[in-house]
């Protein structure tokens, strides 16, 4: 079987795959980080958005030997040292989430949006997150969340690093 | 001001959730998150064909294959029974024919499943079941549930001729029938109730592992009701004591119904575990959901409306066709009966009214509960026929409404069609506030003004009414409702020596935030810090017995236990209190988490000391027993019934029959609310599925009975993009039903909004004569009604 080394959430893994083993498979099963999660077959719903090498893909439509050398983070590595990301504490503050399957996906998804886009219109966001598919919140308090997190990631100062 | 008065209060604050530091950071705990030692995973071979014999099952192929483990056929399962049946139609014969673990002998469905792989990987467990071979004898099949009751239609099952389900009806047919033939003005129209698919985001599924030595097995599931899971896997399909079974539910992504049920992988993962001694995981991809979950809606109706050429509703007259799909599932008949036919004159005083339902099986996917069950269906029609008939006389549909609305002085009121009353409700201030945020003052004018440059607007408002906190066991369980047990929830609170507070409930909360909820109420009504109160669901094993979360009940009964258990403590802490304190009990006053004697505050027992001093028991008046630690039943004297007016206004495109869907206002009464955040969110979301329904969403079968919608790719759940702002308000009618005035929020806005955005169409296509159009009104069935085809 084909090896891989791969760095996900910034810790390093080697592991033997079968060729044709699903990227979201080998975060779920392998590594059991299952906070990427599985809404369709069809890559339609996004619950499996993670970013790989900073943008965003969907985790069902590559295969884990396609990451071999590369920067995978999930939902478990957004947050730091404890501190929640501008996002996650957005989806919190605004209701942006109901039963939590889609969340990650959705979170993942708008990170990548507002890296592309800091300040993005209400409409802009409703088009940014076509890839993911909501059915608890009807996307109103999403939207809102994805807002707030837009302001708090523009008003902090540039980190110092 | 009053003490009171400055006291922070906790209900009624839009507290941020418990749940979500958990579900945002990837630490939630879903059913495929679940490994045990030593599982193995379990693909099903689903049938291809909707109809068809099954001749011969070859499974040595997939037996060789390495890493299989077994291969399982239905007839290997015949020692356990078939599903349950659990809520047919009342009063009148059903006939129910459920599914078995496995077909055996014959597919009614495309999905049916006719044998099971067991293997060491799910990739492998995939490769194998594409080995095992089947010999199908295809049959034809029907799908639309009125063809399936006329001559000729393939027959799906032997013990149901016609494939009749049921014949069922409510309300008084020689009245009826003389209100129309009597009437000045009556309006028939077909209107089609199309087949949606619930659509939870995380599929269904099952682990089941058995233990040999203690013949106990332990079954994790997606599930909205483990409890009633756990009395129907072992009463009725293997016929063992329920304590030889644990149901664990832990984070469900999303229900809306279709999480209720009792699935056949429930007892083909159990009866496979038992087999082979190793724990036993099912997991359904999407397209297996769509094929085999339960679907929702499907209803034909002819339904007519009369009344005076001035705008008095004078009569209802409805005859429904309900697709019942291939079997019956759990409760498949009581929504188009039950909670369908008995309010399907909503909102509106109508003097007389009947409904008459024939349930009939077809070869497609199970129907049962979806969102709303039944009363969407009940809900759409009526407000599309009081519109069909405004446009008939010639009156503004507002108008109508106002003048049909049933009074504040009616309450509680009785709708004729054996429902329970109607317990509060106040409809027109509702409407009012919908109207005036809608600026419907000007808007007949404004849409003049853009017919005239060629822009088609259009206003479409729902007034409607809804069952919640289903329901007093005696009525439901009785008397023609033909649900086969009651309705009561359950909880448990106990204080800890310390104060810590634990709840222990049978709801089952799958996105509702009623851990938050929960918390608030008791944390408000014992006077405790919010965080040290715990709320714990899911586990049959240390949770009270609960029917579980559906029909928006959980507050209304669910919670009406938890505060019962409260009463009872506090008033021990009460009675505790005097002791400690050398004083009368009927001196004590319980407040804010301090007992005292009136008048002298600050001589008071905080509650953590009562906690501490009744668990400790050094010191308790005679004849009390240790802890705080109380259990309460209850069972609802009536459902509650919120209410409220919905409001959308759309803009068609006349050369492609695209819709926009400009605003969209709702103003709902769910009585008192605990956290308005949450119910804000749920209403939200129940709008958007309603609004799928209008625009977007089918499940399309072909003649074949092949799933034409079967994957996301198919079926349009909407985008962000696809779905408007919404604009929320809300009137309070608090419910005297229960002591915490609540009515319950999880479907209103499913039951208001297909039709209030399909009324805005059908408004806005006026003036090109159309006087109605059937769901989802995509771009296509708009440009061909304003081209008359």
């Amino acid at each position: 079987m084909p090896q891989i080394s791969v760095t996900v959430n910034g810790k390093q893994h080697t592991s033997e795959v079968e060729p044709r083993t699903l990227l979201v498979h080998y975060l779920r099963e392998t590594l059991s980080l299952t906070g990427t999660h599985i809404g369709c077959d069809t890559s339609q719903c996004g619950a499996c958005v993670v970013h790989l090498n900073g943008d965003s893909v969907k985790a069902c439509t590559i295969l884990a030997v396609q990451v071999d050398g590369a920067e995978v983070l999930t939902i478990e590595g957004l947050a730091h040292d404890g501190v929640l990301h501008p996002l996650q504490e957005g989806f919190w503050e605004k209701h942006g989430l109901q039963c939590g399957y889609c969340t990650p996906g959705m979170i993942m998804a708008a990170a990548d949006l507002l890296k592309h886009n800091p300040s993005p219109s209400d409409d802009e966001i409703r088009h940014g997150l076509e890839g993911n598919l909501c059915r608890c919140t009807g996307y109103e308090n999403i939207v809102r969340a994805v807002k707030y997190a837009a302001e708090k990631m523009n008003e902090a100062p540039v980190a110092a690093d | 001001m009053t003490a009171t008065e400055i006291k922070e209060r906790i209900v009624g604050r839009s507290l941020k959730r418990r749940e979500d530091p958990k579900l945002i950071t990837g630490q939630g705990q879903y059913i495929d998150d679940i490994k045990l030692p030593g599982m193995v995973h379990a693909v099903l071979v689903r049938s291809p064909y909707a109809h068809a014999n099954i001749k011969s099952i070859d499974t040595s192929a997939a037996k060789a294959h390495p890493g299989v483990v077994a291969v399982f056929t239905g007839e290997d399962m015949m020692d356990i029974n078939p599903m349950p049946a659990a809520w047919q139609a009342g009063g009148v014969k059903n006939n129910a024919i459920t599914p078995r673990a496995l077909a055996v002998g014959k597919v009614a469905q495309v999905g049916d499943p006719v044998a099971i792989v067991i293997a060491e990987d799910r990739y492998v467990a995939r490769d194998a079941a594409a080995l095992v071979e089947v010999d199908y004898e295809p049959l034809d099949a029907v799908v639309d549930a009125k063809k399936a009751t006329e001559p000729g239609a393939p027959q799906l099952h032997e013990g149901a001729p016609g494939n009749i389900v049921f014949e069922w009806d409510c309300g008084d047919k020689a009245k009826t029938d003389a209100a129309f033939a009597s009437a000045e003005v009556s309006v028939s129209e077909p209107i089609i109730n199309q087949r949606l698919i619930p659509t939870p985001i995380e599929t269904r599924g099952a682990i089941a592992r058995y233990d040999a030595a203690t013949s106990e097995f332990t079954l994790w599931i997606t599930s909205q009701a483990p409890h009633v899971h756990r009395l129907l896997l072992t009463a009725f399909v293997f016929g063992i004591s329920e304590t030889k079974l644990r149901c664990i539910t832990v984070n469900v992504g999303g229900g809306f119904g279709q999480k209720i049920f009792c699935y056949n992988d429930m007892a083909f993962t159990m009866w496979v575990a038992r087999k082979i001694g190793r724990p036993v995981k099912f997991i359904e991809d999407r397209s297996e959901n769509y094929q085999y979950s339960t679907h929702g809606r499907d209803h034909i109706t002819d339904a007519e409306i009369c009344g005076t050429k001035d705008g008095q509703i004078s009569g209802l007259r409805v005859k429904t066709y309900a697709n019942i799909g291939a079997y019956f599932s759990t409760i498949a008949a009581g929504i188009p009966t039950t909670l369908y036919g008995r309010i399907v004159t909503g909102v509106y005083k109508i003097p007389a009214a009947y409904c008459h339902v024939t349930g009939t099986y077809t070869n497609t996917a199970m129907v049962d509960a979806y969102r709303g069950a039944g009363r969407p269906e009940a809900s759409y029609l009526i407000e599309r026929m009081i519109d069909r008939f405004a446009v008939e006389i010639g009156m503004d549909p507002a108008e109508v409404r106002r003048k049909n609305f049933i009074q504040p002085e009616d309450f509680p009121y009785e709708n004729g069609l054996g429902l329970l009353p109607y317990d509060s409700g106040n409809y027109e201030p509702a409407m009012n506030k919908a109207l005036e945020m809608a600026g419907y003052g000007d808007f007949r004018a404004k849409q003049a003004e853009a017919r005239q440059n060629g822009k088609y607007l259009g206003l479409g408002m729902s007034s409607y009414v809804e069952i919640c906190g289903v329901a007093p066991s005696a009525w439901i369980g009785l008397n023609g409702q033909g649900w086969g047990a009651g309705l009561w929830e359950s909880a448990n609170v106990r204080v800890h020596l310390t104060g810590k507070v634990v709840v222990t409930t049978g709801s089952l909360p799958h996105g509702q935030g009623l851990e938050t909820t929960f918390a608030q109420i008791v944390a408000e009504e014992l006077g405790v810090p919010y965080d040290d109160v715990e709320v714990q669901w899911g586990d049959t094993q240390g949770t009270p017995f609960g029917y579980g979360t559906y029909g928006s009940r959980s507050l209304t009964v669910g919670g009406t236990a938890i505060k019962r258990s409260l009463d009872k403590i506090k008033a021990k802490a009460k009675k505790l209190a005097a002791h400690m304190l050398e004083a009368n009990e009927a001196d004590i006053e319980f407040e804010d988490g301090k007992a005292f004697v009136k008048g002298s505050p600050d001589q008071a027992k905080t509650f953590g000391e009562i906690a501490a001093a009744a668990a400790l028991s050094y010191s308790l008046p005679e004849g009390m027993e240790p802890s705080l630690d109380e259990t309460s039943f209850y069972d609802p004297p009536n459902c509650t019934f919120p209410f409220g007016t919905h409001i959308s206004l759309v803009e068609v495109d006349a050369a492609t029959g695209h819709i926009d869907l400009l605003r969209y206002i709702a103003v709902d009464d769910c009585g008192n609310q605990i956290n308005p955040m949450i119910v804000e969110g749920q209403i939200h979301g129940g709008i958007v599925q309603g609004l799928a329904q209008a625009l977007y969403e089918g499940a399309v079968y072909d003649e074949d009975g092949q799933l034409l919608s079967g994957t996301l790719m198919d079926y349009a759940v909407p985008t962000a993009a696809m779905v408007p702002h919404i604009e929320t308000a809300s009137t309070v009618t608090p419910s005297p039903v229960n002591p915490l005035g609540v009515k319950g929020a999880g479907e209103a806005g499913t039951i208001a909004s297909a039709q209030c955005v399909m009324n805005a169409v059908i408004d806005a296509l006026s003036p090109f004569g159309v006087k109605h159009l059937q769901m989802p009104a995509t771009p296509e069935r708009v440009w061909q009604a304003i081209h008359g085809k």
